[in-house]
C-alpha cells in the first residue's frame, strides 16, 4: 500500500498499464511532449515513444475518431479530452460510432477504447472549465461511464477499464485529483465496472453518490453520527452506466431511507435515474419520500466565488441538513 | 476474397486482365443495383436506399487495386463498395430486405453495410464521421507494420463538414497509409455542390491546405480510376502518406429512392448518361479487342448471379426479434449490469 492523491493513482495505473502492453496508446493534445495540463502522462512520451504517446491536434471529434479507429484494429487506445467540457465535438463519434460497433456487427467488432476526461467544478473553472457530463453519456447503450472517487478505485478501474473489451469514458473530479488521498495497493487491481461499493456502512438512511460529492456526504454523515447519532450509509455508484442498482436497492430496503446526491444539474441527472429505480422497485420499503439533491439547472457553472460556491452549496450545510431532515422525516 | 476474374469466357488477349477484372466488376455492381432498384419498385425493400448506379467505375478500380485485408470505409450509398471486396451478393440482398440472412442479421439494412471479414469496415450515414475512424485505422497499421492501406469513401458534401478537415489534417501530420476518395456527383443530396462550397473542386482545391498533392480524376473513365487507384494505394502502402482524391461522377438516379432528381437540367442528366462508365469501358475494351462474346458471357455471369442472389435472399426469413438485444456489450448481451 502506497498512500497517494487521485491523479497520482491515476498517473501511475497508466504508467504500469503503458509497461506492460505495447498495444496501449495514449492520444490527444498536449499529453506527449507537455505530459498533459494535469501532468498524468509527464515523462511518458520520452519513455514509450511517440507512436505511444501522440501529441493530437486540437481537434477532440478527430481525436476520438481516430482513437475509434485504432480500438477496431489491434491497438488499445486511451484518448485525453483535456477538459470534459471539449469533449462535446466528438459526441457524435461516441454515440453514432464507437457505441454502436458491437451490435451493428453483431459482435465481429468491438471497440476497446478508453477516453478519459477531467471534469467537475468547485475549481474556479467558471463557464467552459467546470462541467458535468456524465448524464448526457450514460443514457447511451453500448458505452461505460465510470467516476471514481477515490485514488484505489480509480487506480482499479482504470486498470479494468483498459482491459473492457467496450468503450469506457472514464470521468474523474478535478476537484478530487489533489484533495481527495488514500492508500492505494502496490500491485494492480481489478475494480469491477459496474458495481457500487458501499463507502459508509449504517443502518438510518441511505445516500447514493459519486464524485466529489461523495467525499462532501461523507463528511456529512461523520458528523452527524457525531453531533446526533444518526447512522448514515454512503453508497458510492462508481460506474453510472451500466448502474448497479443492487447493491443501491439492498441498503435502501435495509435503512427505508434514499437519498441522491449529485453535482451535475438536478433535472434529468443521474439522480433521478437512480431515484426512480428506488421508487419502482422499493417504493414500499421506503418510510419517507426519496430525497434529490442537484446542482441547480442553470446552463454553466459561473465564475465569482459567491457564484460558486451557491452552485455547490446553495444553503449552509445542505448536504447535512438533507440528511438530517431524511432521517427525523 | 472471390477470384472476380474467373468467368465463364477467356480474357482477351493482349488486354491487362485487370481491366477484364475491373470491367467483371463493374458488370456485377451495375446488375446489383438495379436489381436493388426492381425490388425497391416492388415495395419489398422497406425505407430508403441510395444506389450507386453510374457511379460503378470508383468503388469497382478501388476493389481491383486493394490488397484483401486492406481496409474500406464508405458512405450510406454503400452497395458498390461492399460488393466490391468480395462481399457476395445473396447476404447484402438479404440485408437491404431485412432479412436474418443479411450481411447483419436484418440490424443495418441498406445504408450501414459492414463485413469485417472481407475489410469492409462499414457504410457510414453521419457524414464524414468515417474520416477520423479511417485515419485510426491506417495509424493502427502503420504502427502495426502490417502494410495495410485504408481507402476511405466520402461524398462531395462531406468536404464541407469538420471531420473532413481534421482527418485529413491528422491523416497528413502524421503520413498514415490512407487513401481519402471525393466520390464528387455534384450534388450535396439536392443542392448542387457547387452553390455551397468555396471552391470549384470540393476535394482537389483543398488538398493544398494539407500539403497533399491536388488529384482530379474523372471518375467515370475506369482506366483513369485504376490507375489512381493504384498510385495512391501504393504511395500509402510505401510509406509516402495519405492521398486525397477528387473523382468527379454522376449519379444516374436521385439521392435516394424518395428523390426523382428534378432539381437536375436535363441537358446535363443527358451529358453524363452519355458517359456512362461502364458504357465508356466496355466501348474502350472493345475498341482495345476484347471480343463481344467476353461482354455477353460477363454480363450473363452477372444476371445469374444477381438471380441466384435474389432468390436466396428473398427466401431468407424475417429476423427473430430475439436478435434486437444482442451484441450490445462484449458478453454478447445488453443487459444493464455486468
Amino acid at each position: 500500500m502506497t498512500e497517494k492523491n487521485l491523479v497520482t493513482a491515476i498517473r501511475d495505473t497508466l504508467h504500469d498499464e503503458m509497461a506492460a502492453d505495447d498495444r496501449i496508446v495514449l492520444i490527444g493534445q498536449d499529453v506527449g511532449a507537455r505530459g498533459g495540463v494535469f501532468k498524468v502522462s509527464e515523462g511518458f512520451m520520452t519513455e514509450f515513444g511517440e507512436q505511444r504517446v501522440v501529441d493530437a491536434p486540437l481537434a477532440e471529434s478527430g481525436i476520438v475518431g481516430v482513437a475509434i479507429g485504432m480500438a477496431l484494429h489491434g491497438l488499445l487506445p486511451i484518448a485525453e479530452i483535456e477538459f470534459a467540457d471539449f469533449i462535446h465535438p466528438a459526441f457524435d463519434q461516441i454515440l453514432s460510432e464507437a457505441s454502436r460497433m458491437r451490435y451493428r456487427t453483431n459482435g465481429d467488432w468491438g471497440c476497446p477504447l478508453v477516453i478519459r476526461a477531467p471534469c467537475g467544478g468547485g475549481i474556479h473553472g467558471a463557464l467552459y472549465h467546470s462541467q458535468s457530463i456524465e448524464a448526457f453519456y450514460s443514457h447511451i447503450p453500448g458505452v461505460k461511464v465510470v467516476m471514481p472517487s477515490t485514488p484505489a478505485d480509480a487506480a482499479g478501474l482504470l486498470h479494468t477499464a483498459i482491459a473492457d473489451p467496450d468503450p469506457v469514458l472514464f470521468l474523474e473530479h478535478k476537484k478530487c485529483y489533489r484533495l481527495i488521498k488514500g492508500d492505494v495497493p502496490d500491485a494492480p487491481q481489478t475494480t469491477p465496472i459496474g458495481l457500487a461499493d458501499v463507502k459508509r456502512e449504517g443502518t438510518d438512511l441511505t445516500v447514493v453518490s459519486y464524485g466529489y460529492e461523495l467525499h462532501r456526504c461523507l463528511d456529512a454523515a461523520a458528523r452527524l453520527e457525531e453531533d446526533e447519532g444518526i447512522h448514515a450509509e454512503v453508497v458510492d455508484v462508481r460506474t453510472l452506466a451500466p448502474l448497479d442498482m443492487e447493491t443501491i436497492l439492498a441498503s435502501v430496503r435495509k435503512t427505508a431511507r434514499a437519498m441522491v446526491v449529485y453535482e451535475d444539474n438536478r433535472t434529468y441527472g443521474a439522480g433521478a435515474e437512480i431515484a426512480a429505480t428506488i421508487a419502482e422497485r422499493a417504493m414500499f420499503d421506503l418510510d419517507a419520500p426519496i430525497v434529490r439533491i442537484g446542482g441547480p439547472d442553470i446552463p454553466a457553472m459561473p465564475f465569482a466565488a459567491a457564484l460558486e460556491h451557491y452552485y455547490m452549496e446553495p444553503e449552509p450545510d445542505h448536504i447535512f441538513v438533507g440528511m438530517r431532515d431524511l432521517a427525523h422525516f | 476474397m472471390e477470384d472476380l476474374t474467373a468467368g465463364a469466357a477467356p480474357p482477351a488477349s493482349g488486354i491487362d486482365p485487370g481491366r477484364i477484372e475491373l470491367y467483371r466488376l463493374m458488370a456485377r455492381l451495375r446488375a446489383f443495383e438495379k436489381r436493388a432498384y426492381d425490388l425497391f419498385l416492388q415495395n419489398l425493400v422497406k425505407g430508403t436506399s441510395h444506389l450507386g448506379l453510374g457511379q460503378e467505375a470508383i468503388a469497382a478500380a478501388y476493389g481491383v487495386a486493394m490488397r484483401a485485408d486492406d481496409y474500406t470505409f464508405c458512405t450510406y450509398r454503400g452497395h458498390d463498395h461492399t460488393l466490391a471486396r468480395g462481399v457476395p451478393m445473396a447476404p447484402v440482398m438479404a440485408e437491404l430486405l431485412g432479412r436474418e440472412g443479411g450481411l447483419m442479421g436484418g440490424k443495418g439494412g441498406s445504408m450501414h453495410l459492414t463485413s469485417v471479414a472481407h475489410g469492409m469496415m462499414g457504410s457510414y450515414a453521419i457524414v464524414g464521421a468515417h474520416l477520423p475512424i479511417a485515419a485510426g485505422a491506417a495509424w493502427s497499421a502503420q504502427v502495426r507494420g502490417s502494410g495495410q492501406v485504408a481507402v476511405c469513401f466520402f461524398g462531395d458534401g462531406a468536404t464541407n463538414i469538420g471531420a473532413f478537415h481534421e482527418a485529413l489534417n491528422l491523416a497528413a501530420v502524421w503520413r498514415l497509409p490512407v487513401v481519402f476518395v471525393c466520390e464528387n456527383n455534384l450534388y450535396m443530396e439536392y443542392t448542387p455542390i457547387e452553390a455551397v462550397t468555396a471552391v470549384k473542386h470540393p476535394a482537389a482545391d483543398r488538398a493544398s491546405a494539407y500539403g497533399l498533392e491536388s488529384i482530379l480524376v474523372d471518375g467515370n473513365d475506369a482506366d483513369a480510376m485504376l490507375d489512381v487507384a493504384r498510385s495512391t494505394i501504393g504511395r500509402a502502402r510505401d510509406g509516402e502518406g495519405p492521398s486525397l482524391v477528387e473523382a468527379v461522377t454522376y449519379r444516374h438516379g436521385g439521392h435516394s429512392r424518395a428523390d426523382p432528381a428534378k432539381y437536375r437540367p436535363e441537358s446535363e442528366v443527358q451529358e453524363w448518361f452519355a458517359r456512362d462508365p461502364v458504357l465508356l469501358y466496355r466501348t474502350a475494351l472493345e475498341a482495345a479487342g476484347a471480343p463481344t462474346e467476353l461482354f455477353t458471357a460477363i454480363e450473363a455471369d452477372a444476371d445469374r448471379e444477381v438471380d441466384e442472389a435474389t432468390e436466396i435472399a428473398t427466401a431468407s426469413p424475417r429476423p427473430s426479434v430475439s436478435i434486437i438485444d444482442r451484441d450490445v456489450w462484449s458478453d454478447g448481451g445488453s443487459a444493464w449490469r455486468n
